[in-house]
């Protein structure tokens, strides 16, 4: 199983390293590195990369890479899994994850990865469980701790360790009830030049903050579950009732949590929010090129269009754009080569345009860029 | 001792209010004066004596500053061991971080200090006996990952103990530590074994993940371990943690590989099956062989697949692949497709889930291609995705390409040729060569389309064109004489090596079908040789040899050159293959004059026709390996990879996997069996505890229930009722369920007592086995003349109540009790005056079972007498008897029922006894003390104790009278005195019935024809029809009963 584990910053410094076994000695990392450098972009390291000796699953989570070397056969994912479900439980703890608050925090990050793992195979990774065995810290409670002695760190076994929901706490208190979900879709479409859709897919999600006291057995039913084409659950929804009577039946964990997702594949018909009309003509005249796009809304059901952000990876050759929008900003960076245009909200009578001339180094020639949006 | 100054400068951005102090740039400072960076020897030995001497006070907070830093130290791999001895001290601390920083500690340098650490072992040996269950366990954690072989023996004991623990949680801990001391120490494996055995034994969720893991690390081979447990696993594995179903599912799929047989047997070749047009005509097929074939799939490896289906919907990654892997290797072909479905959507998931469940589908479509096609446009490229992630999909859409899908791929694949990724751009030249020479029809769009891509103004898509157009044109030696001039005319332009070099390829390979270029390219190519790749120079030597042996005229001096150029190549690679050439071309050379052999041959070795290339998917070589494993991915054998066995011809005996059926019934209904594991150990001492009434009122009911208790609980076999319905009165014969009951009570309500009790005593003589009292039937003597014996027990209620003989509805009550466990033996006065039991005893046994429900005592004894023994059959004997609701004294299992021997005749009778008793069907009969004598017009009392096994039939028995009378007599039993009062909260009551929900639940609706009173009268009623306990109540318009456990009568109106 995962036999340790490397914590990596974008400057390639192993800034913290934890053994579960005997202690491997990080120069295993430089053939981490020398797959990173041959790589483009953080992006494109494999997250498997095997040594002679050892085995490095990787991945790249808020700009850190987080190495877990493995000496013997494990499914990868399982690996894959479990390390993101580190990063989870951090950015849970300390509301982000970064380099420096993993810094800051070391000691609590030790002690979670001390509980988390055992001989390398997990052991606790609920949040619910974890927090009531290592207290998150905040500054109340460091102020108390020093004063009181105390210790962020629980000398009882979290209750919900050994009942059959070990996701949820037992004791749990609130004067006001309370329970808030998020529905989030993300409509995910490839649209062709001519702006036909050549494939569109919805991924949801259901986010929950459940703040309810005691043990609540909370259902949830759906107007029509028969849209949805794949489900995936937290554990703590009962498989059962969802197979009989499509009705979410569960006992939530304590705050937040996501309850579902699900996939609302290419079968059923996607409303796109948004259309594109772009003319985008690179190299016309000697070295210049012309940008105009118009963003118009589209099968909105009457709701208004927010945050909507248009990025245009450009080609190589491209040195810099003068563009005029007549709403939102637009930035480029000349190095990755990222046009971002911040839209902000669509309005329907004034529909958001930018257009302006491209410079282009004398060079290679371009073909028309693949234009990415991201609507939220 | 411990000075602020130095700490400040030195702390580790520790989050202590320690470094309040701290400036915030600390980040700088920190590198440069941290106490491990080196450079600073002098002053890293006094931070390091600091450290050791705030370890060394007594403060807790001193001694977690420093432990806090040290494990800072630790966290950047610094080195921190020669702090060993003051750290190792502090593991007895009480401060409950300190200890499990100081373990922290322990566990990462103990390896290097075994001596000393070796002092800590004392304190995780007292702490393995800590009350505290987290205690126990983290000091098993810490103690096995120790890896100090001294200690061996001791983890050994430790574990075995841990093992055999209360609490769950320490044996997962000693799951745990079973493969960190198997690493440690190999001899120690079949003794781990062991303790394995009985960890994998375990029922609990919590435990069985990490013993199987366990089993993975230390005896894979020993598959024989999980035989007795595989149906327990399956059934557990949905409750389980996502780690542990992980490593389950694939242990799973090793054994179902080696224990069932190929369900897959009878089918054709799955390669041939991919080659055929149509999938739809696939899964006919399919469908048909899976008629054919479903009988034949082990119930077991049924079972397998089906409770790991769910988890298909989990959302861990991991675990959604090893069900996907599991239905890959070992399901029938026409299941596979279910779990296509979820690898879709783990596509949205990250990208490094992406890129491995990508690579698992990749490896999939070459063999399945049916499985994934209707997801084709999940698999199309999206320009955010990284590179390798874009390779993957481009790979699979080529491999899931068919006839009638190729269209929508290829206008795909075109759109991809204009992207900039110049990898991804190659990949997707090549796709769609694979694509033309796998799908026939569409070789010439493709070949055109390639062609064009010949004028793109990139140069990479022009090389990696030209190279596919190469290998295309070789699957297809029709004349392509167009496509080859305009590729030889790109020689002048194309600068990339590979597609040079495929170029001249092509010109020599079919030179007499351009017999006037190949001449002229090779001319030029001549010219630039020197400055040529290696690979083009080779091809160059190629071109030319080839082209001495069609046209020598043109060419022959050309090749020498090319040749002769060569042979002074700086590569030795050229150098040889320009003597070898040169060697069979123009054995010449040599003086020996004539042609040799060779050169005879060379058009032969030259101008052979050359199998064309067959494009396959590099994924095609991965089926050796577990779907999902690391070796997969890798494809290379990884260190410990478990081999997945081939299907066994004949499936080992399925037997092997039967447990006893005793550890069944008792998960399935532990409340049953737990009755009558109690009913039976009762029965043997109640010398001790006075509690051998427990079962006996409940038994004496039911005799024709006995049998069929546990499979009858569900259907409450409305047949039997009837029956017994049919003896009752009109009124509620035609009725059912409980309707008639009511009916009949509130019927014989406004009646006055006496009248009542005859009422209902007629009515009720067939079913409850009233017997009439004396010679003229006087059925009214009957009440008063039992309680004039037994005044000193009876309570006043039960001259007031009405007398309400069962009903046969209340054999439905009785299923519902059958149902439960016996478990509460109630002690009620005994209205026989004599033997009364004593209650406390075995009330203290039950409440430690059940503390609480408490056993109470009969409400209401009713004071209804049967006939048992007519006296004109009997020469004057009249026999009555009741039952008394109180427990019998012999047996717990026995009801008591009370006697009354009456002479009516002349004669004094003598030495009346049980004659014959039954012995079958597990009935039994506790005799009555057998009377002496009985002088004519007197009455005695005797008491017997009727053991009715749970069944509602009469027991048969004898009564002797004198030497040589026998009377065979039957002895019925109403269903409400097999059963038992007991009284609990309403809250526990609600509980214990929502747990029983679902197993038997009757409801009717009682529309009482003029309604009680009072709800007091409607409970005494109720009472006096069965032995039930009441329910203290909130809700004033419910009644609960409780019977001898917590079965009820709700009864509302």
């Amino acid at each position: 199983m995962i036999h340790s584990l490397f914590i990596i910053n974008p400057s390639g410094d192993v800034f913290m390293e934890k053994h579960w076994k005997s202690v491997i000695s990080r120069s295993v990392c430089d053939y981490f590195f020398d797959h990173q450098r041959k790589a483009s972009s953080p992006e494109d390291i494999p997250p498997v990369i095997a040594t002679p000796h050892h085995y490095l699953i990787s991945v790249y989570r808020s700009s850190m890479f987080f190495v877990a070397v493995c000496t013997t056969e494990v499914a990868p994912l399982f690996v894959v899994e479990f390390l993101h479900r580190v990063v989870d439980t951090f950015e849970d703890y300390f509301s982000e994850c970064t380099e420096s608050i993993i810094k800051e925090h070391y000691v609590v990050v030790y002690e979670l990865l001390d509980e988390m793992l055992d001989n390398g195979f997990p052991l606790a990774t609920e949040s619910n469980i974890l927090k009531e065995l290592i207290k998150p810290p905040n500054i109340l409670r460091t102020i108390a701790n020093t004063v009181t002695g105390k210790s962020n760190v629980s000398s009882t076994l979290p209750s919900g360790q050994l009942s059959n929901i070990p996701w949820r706490r037992t004791g749990v208190k609130y004067t006001n009830n309370e329970a808030y979900f998020d529905m989030i879709e993300e409509v995910d479409a490839i649209i062709d030049k001519s702006g036909s859709t050549v494939c569109a897919e919805i991924q949801g999600y259901i986010d929950c903050c459940i703040k309810l006291s005691g043990m609540p057995d909370l259902s949830l039913s759906f107007v029509n579950p028969r849209l949805f084409d794949d489900v995936s659950f937290h554990p703590c929804v009962r498989f059962k009732r969802w197979e009989s009577e499509r009705v979410l039946s569960f006992i939530p964990p304590d705050g937040n949590f996501r309850l579902m997702s699900y996939h609302i594949g290419s079968q059923s018909i996607v409303a796109i929010p948004v259309y594109v009309r772009h003319s985008l003509c690179l190299r016309e005249s000697g070295s210049g090129g012309r940008l105009d796009i118009t963003l118009g809304p589209k099968q909105t059901l009457g709701r208004t269009i927010e945050n909507v952000v248009l990025e245009i990876p450009m080609p190589k050759s491209v040195l810099n754009c003068g563009l005029v929008t007549n709403q939102g900003k637009y930035t480029f960076d000349p190095v990755s080569k990222l046009l971002v245009w911040e839209v902000g909200r669509i309005d329907v009578t004034k529909l958001p345009n930018i257009r302006g001339t491209i410079s282009l180094q004398s060079g290679s020639p371009p073909v028309e860029a693949n234009p990415s949006i991201n609507v939220s | 001792m411990y000075a602020p100054g130095v700490n400040s400068s030195t702390t580790l951005s520790s989050s202590s209010s320690y470094n309040n102090d701290r400036p915030p740039s600390a980040e700088a400072v920190e590198v440069a004066t941290d106490p491990a960076s080196g450079g600073f020897f002098n002053s890293d030995y006094k931070k390091h004596d600091d450290l050791k001497q705030m370890l060394d006070s007594n403060k807790d907070n001193l001694k977690l500053e420093a432990m806090k830093r040290i494990i800072g130290m630790v966290a950047k791999g610094r080195e921190a061991s020669d702090l060993f001895p003051a750290v190792v001290k502090n593991v007895v601390s009480k401060n409950i971080e300190v200890k499990k920083l100081v373990y922290v500690y322990l566990v990462r340098y103990a390896e290097e200090q075994q001596d000393l650490a070796l002092l800590s072992i004392s304190t995780f040996q007292r702490a393995l006996k800590d009350p505290n269950q987290l205690i126990r366990a983290s000091a098993l954690r810490v103690l096995s990952s120790i890896r100090v072989t001294m200690i061996v023996p001791i983890v050994m004991l430790a574990i075995k103990d841990a093992a055999a623990d209360m609490s769950p949680y320490v044996r997962k801990t000693a799951a745990h530590a079973i493969p960190k001391l198997y690493s440690l120490d190999q001899d120690q494996k079949e003794e781990l074994i062991q303790v394995l055995e009985k960890l994998l034994y375990d029922k609990t969720t919590l435990v069985v993940g990490s013993a199987v893991m366990a089993f993975e690390e230390v005896c894979p081979e020993r598959i024989d371990l999980i035989h007795k447990n595989f149906r327990k696993l399956c059934s557990l594995l949905v409750d389980v943690d996502e780690w542990g179903q992980v490593v389950i599912i694939n242990m799973l799929t090793r054994y179902a590989r080696s224990q069932f047989t190929d369900p897959n047997l009878q089918d054709v070749d799955e390669d041939e099956e991919s080659k055929r047009p149509f999938y739809e005509d696939e899964n006919e097929v399919d469908e048909e062989q899976q008629e054919k074939r479903a009988p034949t799939l082990d119930p077991d490896h049924r079972l397998l697949l089906r409770s790991a289906k769910p988890l298909l919907q989990s959302r861990n990654a991991a675990v959604v692949l090893s069900v996907a892997q599991l239905y890959h290797h070992t399901a029938p072909r026409s299941e596979v497709h279910q779990v296509a479905k979820a690898m879709i959507r783990l596509l949205r998931s990250h990208r490094e889930v992406q890129d491995i469940v990508l690579t698992s589908i990749a490896a999939t479509a070459t063999r399945r291609k049916v499985m994934f096609e209707p997801f084709l446009k999940s698999f199309f490229v999206r320009s955010s995705d990284a590179t390798h992630i874009k390779l993957l999909k481009l790979e699979i859409l080529t491999s899931l390409a068919t006839e009638s899908s190729v269209g929508i791929i290829l206008r795909e694949l075109q759109t991809y040729v204009a992207a900039h990724d110049p990898p991804f751009v190659a990949a997707a030249i090549q796709a769609i060569g694979r694509c033309a020479s796998n799908i026939k029809e569409v070789t010439d769009t493709c070949l055109n389309g390639l062609v064009s891509l010949l004028s793109n103004k990139d140069q990479a898509v022009v090389a990696e064109s030209v190279v596919v157009i190469k290998k295309l044109l070789q699957t297809q030696p029709s004349a392509h004489r167009e496509i080859i001039i305009q590729m030889a005319k790109l020689v002048d332009s194309v600068t990339v090596p590979q597609a040079r070099a495929s170029i001249l390829w092509l010109l020599g390979e079919y030179s007499e079908r351009v017999p006037k270029i190949a001449p002229d390219v090779l001319r030029k190519m001549a010219k630039t040789f020197t400055s040529e790749e290696d690979i083009v120079k080779l091809q160059v030597m190629t071109l030319a040899v080839k082209l001495c042996l069609t046209n020598p005229k043109q060419t022959k001096l050309l090749c020498q050159y090319v040749l002769q150029l060569a042979k002074y190549d700086q590569n030795y690679d050229l150098r040889d293959r320009a003597r070898f050439l040169r060697h069979i071309i123009f054995p010449a050379d040599a003086e020996s004059g004539g042609p040799t052999r060779l050169s005879k041959q060379a058009k032969k070795i030259f101008l052979a026709p050359k199998p064309a290339p067959v494009p396959e998917s590099h994924f095609k070589d991965r089926e050796q390996f577990q779907l999902g494993s690391l070796s997969h991915y890798i494809n290379t054998k990884a260190n410990g990879y478990q081999e997945l066995p081939p299907f066994p011809l004949e499936a080992p005996d399925p037997k092997a996997r039967d447990v006893e059926t005793e550890p069944q019934v008792m998960e399935q209904a532990p409340l049953f069996t737990a009755k009558k594991v109690s009913s039976k150990k009762d029965s043997k001492f109640y010398s001790d505890t006075e509690s051998p009434e427990d079962e006996s009122e409940e038994d004496e009911n039911s005799s024709d229930e006995d049998d069929d208790d546990d499979e009858e609980e569900e259907d409450s076999s409305s047949d039997k009722d009837e029956e017994e319905d049919d003896n009752e009165d009109e009124e509620s014969s035609g009725l059912e369920e409980k309707l008639p009951k009511k009916v009949v009570k509130s019927n014989a309500k406004p009646k006055s007592d006496e009248e009542e009790e005859e009422d209902e005593s007629d009515e009720d003589d067939s079913s409850s086995e009233s017997v009439s009292d004396s010679d003229s039937e006087d059925e009214s003597s009957e009440p008063s003349s039992v309680p004039k014996k037994q005044t000193r027990n009876a309570k006043p209620a039960k001259e007031s109540t009405p007398v309400v003989k069962p009903k046969s509805n209340l054999d439905l009550l009785l299923d519902l009790d059958d149902v439960s466990p016996a478990f509460t033996p109630i002690m009620t006065p005994s209205l026989g005056g004599f033997l009364t039991p004593m209650s406390t005893p075995s009330s203290q046994v039950k409440t430690q079972l059940f503390p609480d429900i408490q056993p109470a005592s009969a409400v209401i004894s009713p004071n209804t007498t049967s006939e048992l023994l007519n006296k004109i059959n009997s020469s004057g004997l009249e026999i009555k008897y009741r039952f008394t609701r109180s427990p019998h004294l012999y047996s717990p299992s026995m009801a008591s029922a009370e006697l009354t021997f009456h002479n009516h005749g002349p004669d004094e009778l003598t030495d009346i006894r049980v004659g014959e008793k039954p012995t079958s069907g597990g009935v039994s009969i506790h005799d009555f003390a057998p009377i002496p004598s009985l002088s004519p017009g007197s009455s005695l009392m005797g008491t017997i104790g009727v053991d009715f096994a749970d069944s509602t039939q009469p027991v048969n028995f004898e009564i002797k009278i004198g030497s040589d009378r026998t009377y065979p007599v039957a002895l019925k039993v109403p269903v409400g005195e097999v059963i038992r009062a007991v009284t609990m909260s309403e809250e526990l009551f609600l509980k214990q019935q929502g747990g029983l929900r679902g197993m038997n639940e009757n409801t009717a609706k009682l529309s009482l024809t003029k309604p009680c009173s009072d709800l007091k009268s409607l409970t005494n009623k109720i009472l006096t029809v069965a032995n039930l306990g009441v329910i203290p109540n909130s809700d004033s318009s419910t009644l609960r009963f409780v019977l001898n456990t917590c079965v009820n009568l709700p009864v509302e109106y």
